[in-house]
């Protein structure tokens, strides 16, 4: 029983990995041994699957509402897209206060996508690897957000822009001055000021990344537990069914929340660096 | 939990789907937004006009009715003045007219009782002179008796 558990954690845990192996070259992998074997040479199938379809999801649904959008009478699905699109609007206009088309876009489609990868969580752990394993795939982690590659690819990408920005606004010299002359103002603190900016600055994205990672990876992890439950007897398994009843009401808040976070981490960050000290 | 090209993946991803909303999405939500925000602010504006138009109107109309009872009050004071001169118009001429009437009887009485009067002198002058005639027959001088009745026919 133990050594199945900590199989059926792990399995579940482990991503559908195409990649190079070292030894045996391109190929899907079969075991995590594998899959780790493959290095850097290697996607995560299920993760970009799902991202993708997610993101398509977001964008499908976004643009059919835009294509409607009138000064009419808004209808149901139009209704929910001006929904959020007023709720990210107007935090953006509270938040960032410089001039930037890019910022309020960019802040509406990371809380939708990640708000809809979130949600792929309130699928029972079992039911689409399930059916991905009776398809032949024998790893299947359908919830983009618990793999960092996900997150960090997310965060990287902000973080690129808050650098862009960051330069582009105050130019090379600025943005260095700033970094130097932060947060003690005298030419003898530069090492020091370097030191903590720099600190802070690679902090975000990771922190971004992790955070999002972290909440949802752990949240999978007691989903899991809680599946093993089921097959652990009639008590167990009644239990098993009111905790994750009440697991997944508990993610009605966690997941909207992430993407919140992410969101406005985001605008925040690049309001940060749309201001010229 | 491997780091790898799924990192590069996700943030290609990212980028495109971030150009794509910014591209495809925002813009016409925004507008349309907008339009709707203008629409319903010139609708708002529109109905407070025409309630102040309403209210003016009924103003209006109030005075408007105001000035016609008024009016009317006025030409119903005149025409009953007017009426009530027509009729004391009416009687003084009905008592003018009375009077002329009786005065032009009276007129033609008078007429007609001299004339009658004339008759009958005339009338009994000649019965006089028939009368005497007959008492005193032939042995009347005539041109004696004649002065006497004449100065008697006079008398009458």
């Amino acid at each position: 029983m133990a050594g199945s558990t900590v199989e059926y954690i792990q399995h579940h845990l482990q991503n559908m990995t195409y990649g190079k192996h070292p030894e045996l070259g391109w190929k899907m992998a079969e075991t995590a041994q594998e899959a780790s074997e493959m290095g850097f040479m290697a996607i995560h199938v299920d993760t970009l699957g799902w991202s993708v379809a997610m993101g398509l999801l977001f964008l499908f649904l976004f643009r059919k509402a835009a294509k409607r959008a009138s000064s009419g009478v808004p209808g149901g699905l139009q209704n929910l897209v001006e929904m959020s699109f007023d709720f990210v609007d107007k935090l953006v206009k509270e938040t960032f206060h410089g001039r930037n088309p890019l910022i309020a876009p960019l802040a509406l489609t990371i809380f939708v996508w990640i708000f809809l990868m979130n949600s792929l969580k309130w699928l029972p752990v079992d039911w689409i690897p399930g059916v991905a394993h009776a398809l032949g795939a024998d790893y299947f982690k359908i919830v983009p957000t618990t793999d960092p590659n996900a997150t960090f690819g997310m965060s990287i990408g902000v973080f690129i822009l808050v650098i862009f920005y960051s330069i582009k606004i105050k130019g090379v010299g600025g943005f260095a001055k700033e970094l130097s002359f932060t947060p003690f103002n005298h030419w003898l603190f530069i090492p020091i000021n370097l030191i903590l900016e720099l600190i802070a600055l690679f902090t975000k994205p990771v922190s971004l990344a992790l955070r999002l990672f972290g909440n949802m990876y752990a949240g999978e992890v007691v989903f899991i537990l809680i599946a093993l439950m089921f097959g652990a007897g009639l008590f167990m398994g009644v239990l098993g069914l009111g905790l994750q009843w009440v697991w997944a009401v508990f993610h009605i808040l966690v997941i909207p929340l992430q993407a919140f976070i992410f969101m406005v981490l985001t605008v925040v960050y690049l309001s940060s660096a749309h201001e010229d000290h | 939990m491997n780091m790898n090209l799924t990192l590069l993946g996700q943030s290609v991803a990212f980028a495109i789907f971030v150009w794509f909303c910014m591209k495809y999405v925002w813009p016409p939500i925004a507008e349309a937004m907008r339009e709707r925000q203008k629409k319903i602010a010139e609708g708002l504006d529109s109905a407070s006009r025409a309630q102040r138009d309403l209210e003016l109107a009924q103003e209006k109309a109030a005075q408007t009715l105001r000035e016609a009872k008024d009016q009317s009050a006025q030409i119903l004071e005149q025409a009953n003045k007017r009426a009530t001169l027509t009729i004391e118009e009416a009687k003084e001429q009905a008592r003018a007219e009375g009077q002329r009437l009786v005065e032009a009887a009276k007129a033609e009485i008078d007429q007609e009782i001299n004339r009658a009067k004339d008759e009958l002198r005339d009338q009994m002058s000649d019965l006089i002179i028939e009368g005497a005639e007959k008492i005193l027959e032939s042995s009347v001088d005539e041109k004696a008796h004649s002065e006497l009745v004449d100065k008697l026919a006079k008398q009458l």
